[in-house]
């Protein structure tokens, strides 16, 4: 019993020590200042955390498989970009909105098909369709941002549901969904057995690639997802929104604990780092820190975090290695 | 003896295939029978591996046919096989090491409730009664598969295999990375398949486990099927002639003098 609460304990290891640095930063920050722990702040937290969350679900389920997907910061633009036109052009909110994430999923189902059918690195597909999705909301627009949309519309990014708003209910809504998939589907078995073992899995009779094409749509609708929660925030659909998005989602979820050589990885995890990092944010804001100097500060955090987690996995192989 | 004991399950049909200007094997014809072990031996490079590829469906043949239970297959892939009651326990053994020892053993076919929900806890309860029944010493299922032996990494694949519900299993030079007492208990459990009814093939390189555990020995060299004999009518010196192509008859004779 005791054994098996001890093995828990390791499981979770990355998430309990994601989830005291948060509970620290945010005990330390509230004693730093009182305007920290208001229900405003943290409201504004939460709303700005509510994009990379959504985001690094699809991340992390691509990591997962060992795999990588920088496209998300273009595909943000881009389903910003197609609700916007849509609507533009006469569609109603509903389907535009539809239309969008559609267009998202495509370009993700697009990158687990290359990735798979011609066995390419992830790294290096995603780049290109990372420059062929943002050439193509650079085009659609002529460079020249969208906006002035429907109250419909914009209550996507800013309207209100009691105390919350709609992204923090999507992100919420996303996040449950992700963690019910990612442990208690097929597919997200399947997912952690592709970063595990690929040819495992294809032996076992299972269809390896199909699975792969799945994961990576997801990927696609959750950056489809946040392209909404953007545009309709900033009531503008620009081509260049998301500039360097996926950068963040992947430092998201390296941070959460999911490895990037695949096999492992985690929902939760992913969302305490994304809370840890806007409590960071805001936390060095508040303290008045420039904010080249916050950019500096929370590329460190993630370095040291990714180390720290390093070792501590290597250090368990090596006991276990000892123990037989 | 009943009627099934006769008819073999998978029958091999001039199997043969080019890898470029390569024949890896050429016209192989090959019965498989139910409760009977079955060996691969031969060099390396003889065609043994080529051959399970086909069995296990991970190549398709260039030429012949696979006839399995009275179906004639042109070739298999891994679905294929499984489908077909064809497992087959690798010799790297195709484990996911990042997984706990359930979830192995249900890869590819995991139990679920309402159509889709994983039942781990039903699972995990099979697991505990899947290893117990093949006297595989595993305390937790819940385990990760990266903190088992050798030993047990072996068992889980074997379970894997059982529990995959065939009835022809497919074991790839399963001591060739084991202890003298992990290699025991493997050959026993090949032996205790064989007598529960399983048709097993076991390549190997090992003649003194083959002729312990076999009743039947196929030997191949350079992709051709050169022997198939009767383990209880043959020697190691006759097996070895056909593998080197040297002949030891007479050493045979003389020693049996």
């Amino acid at each position: 019993m005791i054994h098996r609460l001890w093995t828990k304990t390791q499981d979770y290891a990355s998430q309990v020590l994601l989830g005291l640095i948060l509970v620290a930063a945010i005990i330390y920050l509230s004693m730093v200042s009182e305007h920290f722990l208001t229900w405003f702040n943290i409201r504004n937290i939460l709303d700005q955390s509510t994009l990379l969350v959504i985001m690094g679900v699809g991340m992390t389920f691509v990591i997962c498989t060992a795999g990588i997907d920088l496209s998300v910061g273009a595909v943000v633009a881009l389903s910003g970009i197609c609700m916007a036109t849509a609507m533009h052009s006469g569609l109603a909110v509903g389907p535009a909105i539809l239309l969008g994430l559609l267009a998202g999923t495509i370009i993700g189902l697009l990158n687990g098909l290359i990735i798979s059918a011609f066995n390419i690195n992830p790294f290096i597909v995603t780049l290109g369709t990372m420059s062929v999705t943002r050439g193509i909301a650079l085009i659609m627009t002529g460079g020249i941002p969208i906006y002035g949309f429907s109250t419909a519309f914009t209550w996507w990014g800013s309207g209100h549901i009691g105390p919350i708003n709609p992204p923090m209910l999507l992100a919420l809504g996303i996040a449950l969904a992700g963690a019910v998939v990612l442990n208690y589907t097929k597919l997200g078995s399947y997912a952690l057995a592709l970063g595990g073992n690929e040819e495992a899995l294809h032996r076992s009779g299972v269809a390896t690639k199909k699975n792969k094409v799945i994961i990576y749509g997801i990927c696609g609708f959750t950056a489809a997802l946040a392209g909404l929660v953007v545009t309709a925030r900033l009531n503008t659909a620009e081509p260049l929104a998301g500039y360097m998005f996926e950068l963040d989602a992947i430092a998201a979820v390296v941070l959460g604990g999911t490895d990037m050589k695949g096999g492992r990885g985690s929902i939760s995890g992913t969302v305490i780092a994304c809370l840890l990092l806007g409590v960071l944010r805001n936390g060095l804001t508040i303290m008045s820190i420039p904010s080249y100097y916050q950019q500096l500060a929370i590329g460190l955090i993630i370095l040291i975090a990714v180390i720290i987690s390093e070792l501590r996995f290597r250090n368990t192989l090596n006991r276990l290695q000892e123990a037989n | 003896m009943t009627d099934s004991d006769h008819k073999p399950i998978i029958r091999l049909r001039n199997i043969t295939k080019n890898y470029g200007n390569i024949r890896a094997l050429q016209n192989v014809d090959l019965d498989i029978y139910m409760s009977q072990v079955l060996a691969v031996v031969g060099d390396n490079g003889a065609g043994k591996s080529t051959l399970i590829k086909v069995l296990s469906g991970a190549i398709k043949p260039s030429q012949g046919e696979i006839e399995v239970a009275g179906k004639v297959y042109t070739g298999l892939n891994p679905a294929l096989a499984i489908s077909l009651g064809i497992s087959t326990v690798y010799q790297d053994l195709a484990l996911v090491d990042t997984r706990d020892v359930a979830a192995n053993l249900f890869l590819g076919r995991e139990l679920v409730k309402f159509g889709w929900w994983l039942d781990k806890k039903l699972m995990l309860e099979k697991s505990k009664q899947l290893l117990r029944n093949l006297n595989v010493n595993i305390v937790d299922p819940q385990r990760m598969v990266s903190q088992l032996s050798g030993g047990q990494r072996q068992g889980i694949a074997v379970a894997r295999a059982v529990n995959q519900g065939g009835k022809v299993i497919i074991f790839d030079e399963p001591t060739a990375a084991m202890g003298v007492n992990e290699s025991r208990q493997i050959l026993n459990l090949i032996k205790d398949l064989a007598e529960q009814g399983y048709a097993v093939i076991v390549v190997s390189h090992n003649l003194h486990h083959v002729l312990e555990i076999s009743q039947r020995i196929c030997v191949m060299k350079q992709g051709r099927l050169v022997a198939n004999l009767e383990t209880a009518q043959s020697s190691p010196s006759e097996i070895a002639h056909y593998i080197t192509g040297v002949n030891n008859l007479e050493d045979d004779q003389e020693i049996a003098q």
